[in-house]
């Protein structure tokens, strides 16, 4: 396939730099660096029984992702093949900011989770991965009798 | 602001500067791919289902507009967010040679793909010389 010689233009570089910036200044750096900005972007969050985390991973074959929990971390692991058609000398490439190839992502978990109850579904082009607080973990009452 | 972009030849869909700014979006990564018989456009919008899509051509403006709807567990606390907005925009301008009557679109797992095809009259044919 043809591609220019110049794939980005001015005003495209300033909306990478612009994406770039908001990246840096709302950070929480941790142990595997910033770690944003990468594919599949990830939101987490997390309710009294679970911590939930989005992976924003949109055009992937979900039956070819891996996620693997061990001794508290999360991996994503998966490839996102190229929808592009290749080799075709009559087409041009005019933009191509789209990831492809393969990703991998990390998550620390906090200590209280259980590791045999995860669940993950993917809708929509997000991947959404479930896992719950142990019950010993969980806020209760307590009944004073 | 109405940002004056080159027009440069090789490129025939332009993007379009800031419009009148309305809420602030996310701007989806896009391919854009030429053909003989016209341009495919695919966007990366995860999270959006067809009925948030919201895509629209007026004049020679291409609108992509979405929105994030995401089934969130109730009470959950953000604890770190690199998807911080709930909505995406991005615009383009169509050139001439493009039909605008003629647009398809798929939404499939997040990722919207455009076909604008090229008008009948803009497509490459032969032009036979005639001798008088």
């Amino acid at each position: 396939m043809y591609r220019s010689l110049f794939p980005r233009d001015i005003f495209a570089e300033l909306d990478r730099l612009q994406r770039d910036m908001s990246g840096v200044f709302d950070y929480s750096p941790s142990i595997r660096g910033f770690g944003r900005g990468g594919y599949p972007a990830l939101n987490v969050g997390s309710t009294p029984t679970s911590v939930e985390i989005y992976a924003f991973a949109p055009g992937i074959d979900p039956a070819a992702v891996e996620i693997n929990l061990d001794r508290g971390v999360l991996t994503i692991d998966g490839e996102r093949k190229a929808t592009l058609p290749a080799g075709d000398e009559k087409s041009t490439l005019h933009l191509n900011e789209r990831f492809e190839g393969r990703f991998r992502r990390v998550v620390s978990l906090p200590d209280d989770i259980d590791p045999n109850a995860v669940s993950a579904d993917y809708r929509d082009g997000v991947l959404h991965v479930s896992v719950k607080r142990r019950e010993s973990a969980q806020p209760r009452r307590i009944e004073v009798r | 602001m109405n940002a004056v972009t080159p027009n440069t030849s090789s490129t025939a869909v332009r993007e379009e500067g800031a419009q009148a700014r309305q809420e602030p979006a996310l701007l989806p990564p896009v391919d854009v791919v030429e053909d003989p018989t016209g341009i495919t456009l695919y966007a990366d919008l995860p999270g959006v289902p067809k009925d948030k899509l919201d895509l629209r051509v007026e004049g020679d403006q291409l609108n992509i507009e979405a929105e994030l709807a995401l089934p969130v567990p109730q009470g959950m606390t953000p604890s770190h967010a690199e998807v911080s907005r709930a909505r995406y925009r991005r615009a383009f301008t169509l050139s001439k040679e493009l039909d605008p009557e003629k647009v398809s679109a798929e939404l499939s797992q997040g990722v919207l793909r455009v076909r604008i095809p090229k008008a009948e009259h803009a497509q490459p044919r032969k032009i036979s010389v005639q001798v008088q």
